[in-house]
């Protein structure tokens, strides 16, 4: 396990490539090397890129890859497709956008299964990009699933959020429902070639226009070409403008204190309702309390405090 | 914990052919009995096979090829594959292969070949049974 944090440590792919399965297998060697890793992430800027199926998520992430690889920026790339709810199988097809990157050695792409998990990431996906940071990549992208209107989870994980969209794709109503045109650093209309791509960059202004939010960072709305190329090197300029405004503002400090409390409630939480069962599973009152709720002998709401107080916070157990 | 371990499968077309249906269908066919599969598209070199393979963390690699370059292409990927010192990812290979050439490939490492017509299922309980998780 050590063998595997220094291997991490010193730039070693296949170790990237191990500790990155044993996050997405929920190995317990997993979590003692990413304790001991911690200390050594934080550095990199992570993009999230999300938006409906076939948007262009992949191309453009490889586009935005070759642009920032031009800049001597080292890249990871993490890229979600969803598992079957059926058979948790699940076809990973990201990879087949990214091949112009495929033999340079400052690349690394991960792709990743769902595995059940909701909010357009796989459970693992936020360890992942941890892995890739400590592993050193200057920049690491978050390819969520393709995403409907409420997978918002990637602005967890990342500084800058690129919501993409592309012509065609509803009316001026989809721009103002909640969920994911909310949580955009940047918006891209994609496939500027098409027509329609003009008046969808209106829509979208126009849901800014009336966005009662205020904000020092209104989200530009900016026009791509992810198979051309064409709209991406102002793509990336808008990218590191928002790191700087991010850095300027304090808001990037915000979102570290923000992030670390999220995570640490979500750890404790994770870790005391484990406990809980593993001390409750098998009781004869537990098993007696559930059957008296059943039959409404007895309510859910004071057997929970009830139990928990009993369970969890006394000593004697 | 590690209760959801799952079978990891790299899906490549090494070379120069453009077909992909058969590889498209035995990727949805192991998607569908519960793996990952990746797949990488057309026209890939060996060199980029191993490297998805190697970042990836797969446990098999699925070779299909049907432009005649095996006797090339599958000895060099192992060759390679060896050369990064890994030997606990399983190999197999499919596509239009004569059966002459089986014997030699599967020296080169291939640990098996199917050929046109093998059921999808032994396909996928030739990997299940002989996968290293």
């Amino acid at each position: 396990m050590n063998g595997l944090v220094k291997g991490v440590l010193s730039g070693n792919r296949r170790d990237l490539a191990r500790l990155i399965s044993l996050i997405e297998d929920e190995d317990a060697d997993a979590t003692k090397a990413l304790s001991q890793l911690y200390k050594h992430t934080g550095k990199a800027h992570i993009i999230g890129v999300t938006g409906p199926p076939g948007s262009g998520k992949s191309s453009l992430v490889t586009k935005l890859t070759t642009e920032f690889r031009s800049r001597d920026k080292t890249i990871g790339i993490v890229c979600v497709d969803p598992s079957s709810p059926f058979t948790g199988g699940a076809l990973l097809g990201d990879r087949i956008r990214m091949q112009e990157h495929s033999l340079d050695k400052e690349v690394y792409v991960r792709s990743m299964g769902t595995r059940g998990h909701l909010g357009g990431l796989a459970r693992a996906t936020s360890d992942a990009v941890r892995a890739i940071d400590a592993f050193g990549k200057d920049i690491i992208f978050v390819e969520t699933v393709g995403a409907g209107q409420s997978e918002v989870e990637v602005i967890n994980i990342a500084h800058t959020v690129i919501v993409t969209d592309m012509p065609g794709s509803g009316d001026d109503i989809q721009a103002i429902k909640a969920g994911i045109m909310e949580i955009a650093d940047i918006f891209v209309v994609n496939k500027m070639d098409l027509s329609g791509a003009e008046r969808k960059v209106t829509e979208i202004e126009v849901m800014l226009d009336i966005d009662p939010r205020e904000r020092d960072w209104r989200p530009p709305v900016l026009l791509t070409n992810s198979r051309s190329g064409e709209g991406v090197a102002e793509l990336a300029e808008k990218i590191l403008e928002h790191l700087q405004f991010l850095k300027d503002s304090g808001l990037l400090e915000q979102k570290g204190l923000k992030r670390s409390r999220d995570e640490l409630q979500e750890l404790m939480r994770y870790k005391l309702t484990r406990e809980l069962y593993q001390k409750l599973e098998g009781q004869p009152e537990y098993e007696a309390a559930i059957k008296k709720i059943a039959t409404r002998k007895d309510d859910p709401y004071s057997v929970a405090e009830r139990l928990i107080a009993e369970f969890l916070f006394s000593e004697s157990r | 914990m590690s209760s959801s371990k799952k079978i990891r499968v790299l899906v490549a077309k090494p070379g120069l052919d453009g077909h992909d249906r058969g590889a498209k269908i035995v990727a949805r066919a192991l998607r569908d009995a519960g793996m990952e599969v990746i797949y990488t598209g057309l026209r890939q070199t060996p060199e980029m096979v191993v490297r998805a393979a190697l970042d990836e963390g797969v446990h098999c690699i699925g070779l299909s090829i049907l432009s005649g370059a095996h006797n090339a292409l599958f000895p060099k990927i192992m060759e390679l594959l060896k050369e990064e010192g890994v030997d606990d990812i399983l190999v197999v290979g499919g596509g239009i292969i004569p059966e002459d050439d089986i014997p030699n490939l599967k020296k080169a490492g291939i640990a098996e070949i199917f050929g046109p017509g093998t059921p999808l299922d032994e396909i996928i309980e030739y990997i299940k049974t002989n996968v290293k998780l």
